[in-house]
């Protein structure tokens, strides 16, 4: 069942489930964030409608910056605003930022400890007809690698915008990872969203979890499917939201560890560096169980539809639900 | 400014060189080209231009100076120290385990400087973010963001992104002085990656250009002062300087961009730039 406690979407199931850009939600948190605190900023690399800074550039056009299609300056610029007490949010598609501009990122906002927010839009395999040239499939790995960043990969819209704001308050440094298509709403405004608490999205309605589904991102609504259609198979589960990879909450995980024994990764992302890295290192070390990890298998993207390709990539619900049982049965 | 202020910064300068030389020499590694090359003008900047206190370094309303090229800290790390903001003493720390004066410049290790810096190109980039948080906020009559940065990395395409966009938007408060010293690591700038002509480049790209002599003091501070009163444009000082400044057997050899000097080469240089500094103030009175 859905956990009853977070307050989650009780449409979640209904076919007709409302479905919203994850993007969106970032757009509609840069616009509170920018009316509560007049020193938060905004940046974009000529991309300011798809990564829905819009919102933000038309109603502070004073605070918004244009810096043409030029990545590198985006976040060097964002450093030197921060500098100066700026609470920069920078926005361009994942694969240039901070895939193109990975080393600025860690010399001047990382390294330099500078409290810029990247936020790397039509990240992951479903910005769909693009193509591979445009799938951010490295991201999560490049920017969990750095001390001093933090990362969010938000699981839809709402918690996008409740992320955005939260990250206006800190004086960290963070990437924000942002989905293009639509995703169907998991959460609602009342759900609880903490930079360091991940949460259970999905329990057993009685007894103890069998095997523990750890998403983030946009796959966060397949893997919650996943664990409702095994439930009725008889398999009990429980899925964790890590939507904040790093820092990493590793007691929640180990928690859902020791109950479990046995984890599956979801992560619409390479499966190695990812998500499911970052928890294999928390168990390797502390707890170690059987694993298996749905991602990208190495592998480059192509065209198609956003739902071609995640069954193409062996992602979807079918996929989770068969790593789930190949991991019960390795279960020691 | 005055003769006798020039003189006075002239030996200033000397006294920095020198310390450039022995905390290098105590290195054993480090660059001696663009640090000697610059030590005026660091010299006129901490000890006449810049809106700054030692003694209160994180004064908000001083003028921010962001080194771009941050190889060159040891004439970054010696102006200060000679200026007070640490003792000079400490110089002989560079490079050294745990010390503050990182082979590179480390916010985290010496908050006084205004930026992280070594990897090329991104220095202008964050002046032209920090002029631009000042024009927002209405500040950018107040004071001024300077960079202090390379030829070499003229050849970063992050660099003229940056020029692009302080051009666009008409930074006045922005001003970066260019080291033309004509060297980088491979060779000669000219050989390695052609950048002439320079000055008409930035001029193309909506900045006011002055080209100075690096070593003339009282040239450069008249730049400085023309560039703070145009407001409508950035500037750029295209300084022309002798790498290795002050040590013949250094002076416009690209060899010595990124090498210290060895104990008796260090000696050498010493008794060189003693030499210069006894003259100044025989000079001077």
């Amino acid at each position: 069942m859905l956990n009853p406690i977070l307050k989650l979407n009780p449409k979640i199931f209904n076919s007709d489930v409302e479905q919203v850009p994850i993007r969106k939600g970032f757009g509609q948190g840069l616009l509170l964030a920018g009316e509560a605190d007049k020193n938060v900023v905004a940046l974009c690399a000529d991309l300011t409608e798809s990564t829905q800074m819009n919102l933000f550039a038309e109603k502070f056009k004073e605070r918004f910056i244009e810096v043409g299609v030029a990545e590198q300056n985006l976040v060097t610029v964002s450093s030197g605003m921060a500098a100066m007490g700026k609470i920069p949010f920078c926005s361009s598609y994942a694969m240039f930022s901070p895939g193109r501009n990975w080393e600025q990122i860690r010399t001047t906002i990382s390294y330099n400890d500078r409290p810029v927010k990247i936020v790397g839009s039509h990240a992951g395999i479903s910005v769909g007809a693009d193509g591979g040239t445009h799938q951010a499939l490295e991201d999560i790995a490049l920017m969990r690698v750095l001390p001093n960043m933090d990362v969010i990969s938000p699981c839809d819209a709402i918690e996008a915008k409740k992320a955005t704001m939260a990250l206006a308050k800190t004086d960290r440094p963070a990437y924000l990872r942002l989905a293009r298509e639509k995703t169907p709403v998991i959460t609602t405004e009342e759900t609880p969203f903490k930079i360091d608490k991940a949460q259970i999205y999905w329990m057993p309605d009685i007894g103890l979890a069998q095997v523990g589904i750890i998403v983030t991102g946009s796959l966060t609504y397949r893997a919650i499917l996943a664990a409702k259609e095994l439930e009725a198979e008889g398999i009990k589960t429980k899925v964790m939201n890590l939507s904040v990879i790093s820092p990493i909450d590793a007691e929640t995980i180990m928690a859902l560890a020791k109950e479990c024994k046995a984890i599956v990764t979801v992560e619409e992302h390479q499966i190695r560096g990812g998500m499911g890295s970052a928890v294999a290192e928390v168990l390797a070390q502390n707890y170690p169980i059987p694993m298996e990890f749905i991602g990208i298998q190495n592998l480059f993207g192509q065209s198609g539809t956003p739902d071609e390709l995640i069954e193409h990539y062996k992602m979807g619900v079918k996929d989770i639900k068969e790593a789930v049982k190949k991991v019960l049965k390795r279960k020691i | 400014m005055t003769k006798e202020k020039i003189k006075e910064l002239e030996k200033k300068a000397n006294d920095i060189r020198q310390s450039i030389v022995e905390m290098l020499m105590e290195a054993k590694s480090g660059h001696t080209a663009g640090p000697l090359g610059m030590a005026d003008i660091f010299t006129l900047f901490y000890f006449h231009i810049l809106k700054h206190n030692p003694k209160d370094p994180f004064w908000e309303e001083r003028d921010r100076l962001v080194l771009s090229n941050g190889h060159i800290c040891p004439v970054l790390y010696a102006t200060m120290a000679h200026a007070g903001y640490f003792p000079v003493e400490e110089l002989k720390t560079l490079r050294k385990l745990g010390t503050r004066l990182q082979g590179h410049p480390h916010r985290e290790y010496l908050p006084f400087v205004e930026n992280s810096s070594g990897p090329l190109g991104a220095g202008l980039s964050q002046a032209v973010g920090m002029a631009l948080a000042d024009r927002m906020d209405k500040k950018d009559g107040d004071r001024f963001i300077y960079c202090f940065m390379s030829d070499g990395e003229h050849d970063e395409g992050n660099t003229w992104e940056a020029i692009m966009l302080a051009g666009k938007n008409k930074l006045r408060n922005l001003i970066a002085i260019v080291d033309r010293n004509n060297i980088q690591i491979d060779g000669y700038t000219e050989h390695i990656m052609p950048l002439e002509p320079l000055a008409e480049k930035w001029r193309a790209f909506n900045w006011q250009v002055i080209e100075v002599g690096g070593h003339d003091l009282k040239a450069v501070n008249e730049a400085v002062e023309k560039a703070q009163k145009i407001l409508d444009k950035p500037t750029v000082i295209i300084a022309h300087t002798i790498p290795g400044k002050g040590v013949k057997e250094f002076e416009g050899d690209y060899k010595w961009h990124g090498k210290a000097p060895n104990k008796e080469e260090g000696e050498m240089a010493l008794k060189e730039l003693k030499e210069i500094g006894a003259k100044l103030i025989a000079v001077s009175k």
